[in-house]
């Protein structure tokens, strides 16, 4: 399970340093999407989830030469993209309805 | 030769990784969404970006070399994009700005029936002839 067991070069230890930083982001993302508090916040965080896992394959691809894998990198930032889109249109049009799930103190700044 | 473009991917890894480090401790600690999304994006964006052009640079085939600056190039294009409509689309529908925020250049400007900017059309309206759009 140590990252760092294998190795032997400076690209694999670079590898090694960058999977664990990475790894970590993801957690500290992944803590953002479930406190939210609004909608906004949690699609930003899944934008950043995805583009997260695009590092994660660039990375795959370096460690292990496997280089199909790029090809889902392309794709996942493809979905990631539309998928961003529909849920700006969406918090666009239905926004007023939600509950953005922050106390705000200072009504008098209402747009 | 091939120790050179082994180097400057590892150079290229450590940084990325940097950044996307900050990305994510920025997601997690900035106050508001809008300053959160400033985070998310740029940094997100240019780490990720450094670490699919390690993959370009310790590449031997030319055409993993392109899929990788394919997939940076398309990473440069979308991501802006995606914020700003996310922006724009959080300030409409009134996700709060932080407390401390000094100023809002938007304030009132913005029409939120109609989701356009004060005394223009939205891009969606139906026509009307004898209205400019």
């Amino acid at each position: 399970m140590n990252p760092f067991s294998e190795v032997t070069s400076f690209l694999d230890g670079a590898v090694a340093v960058a999977v664990v930083l990475i790894g970590v982001s993801l957690l500290l993302t992944f803590v953002r999407l479930i406190k939210g508090p609004s909608l906004a916040d949690r699609v930003v965080a899944l934008d950043l989830l995805t583009v997260l896992a695009m590092g994660v394959i660039g990375l795959r691809v370096i460690a292990t030469g496997d280089v199909l894998y790029l090809e889902i990198a392309l794709a996942l930032g493809l979905v990631a993209f539309l998928a961003t889109v529909f849920f700006a249109r969406l918090i666009e049009t239905r926004g007023r309805e939600l509950d953005h799930g922050y106390d705000t103190m200072d009504r008098s700044k209402e747009r | 030769m091939h120790g050179v473009s082994e180097i400057v991917a590892g150079v290229l890894i450590l940084i990325g990784s940097f950044f996307v480090f900050v990305a994510a401790i920025g997601i997690l600690r900035m106050p508001d969404v809008y300053v959160r999304m400033h985070a998310a994006t740029k940094a997100g964006t240019l780490g990720s970006g450094l670490l699919l052009l390690a993959v370009a640079v310790q590449a031997d085939e030319l055409d993993v070399v392109l899929r990788a600056v394919a997939a940076v190039l398309f990473l440069i294009a979308t991501t802006p994009v995606a914020a700003h409509l996310l922006g724009r689309a959080s300030y409409i529908s009134g996700v709060p700005l932080w407390r401390g925020t000094k100023l809002d250049e938007l304030q009132g400007k913005y029409d939120r029936d109609t989701r356009a900017l004060a005394g223009r059309l939205p891009d969606d309206a139906p026509h009307e002839p004898g209205r400019r759009s």
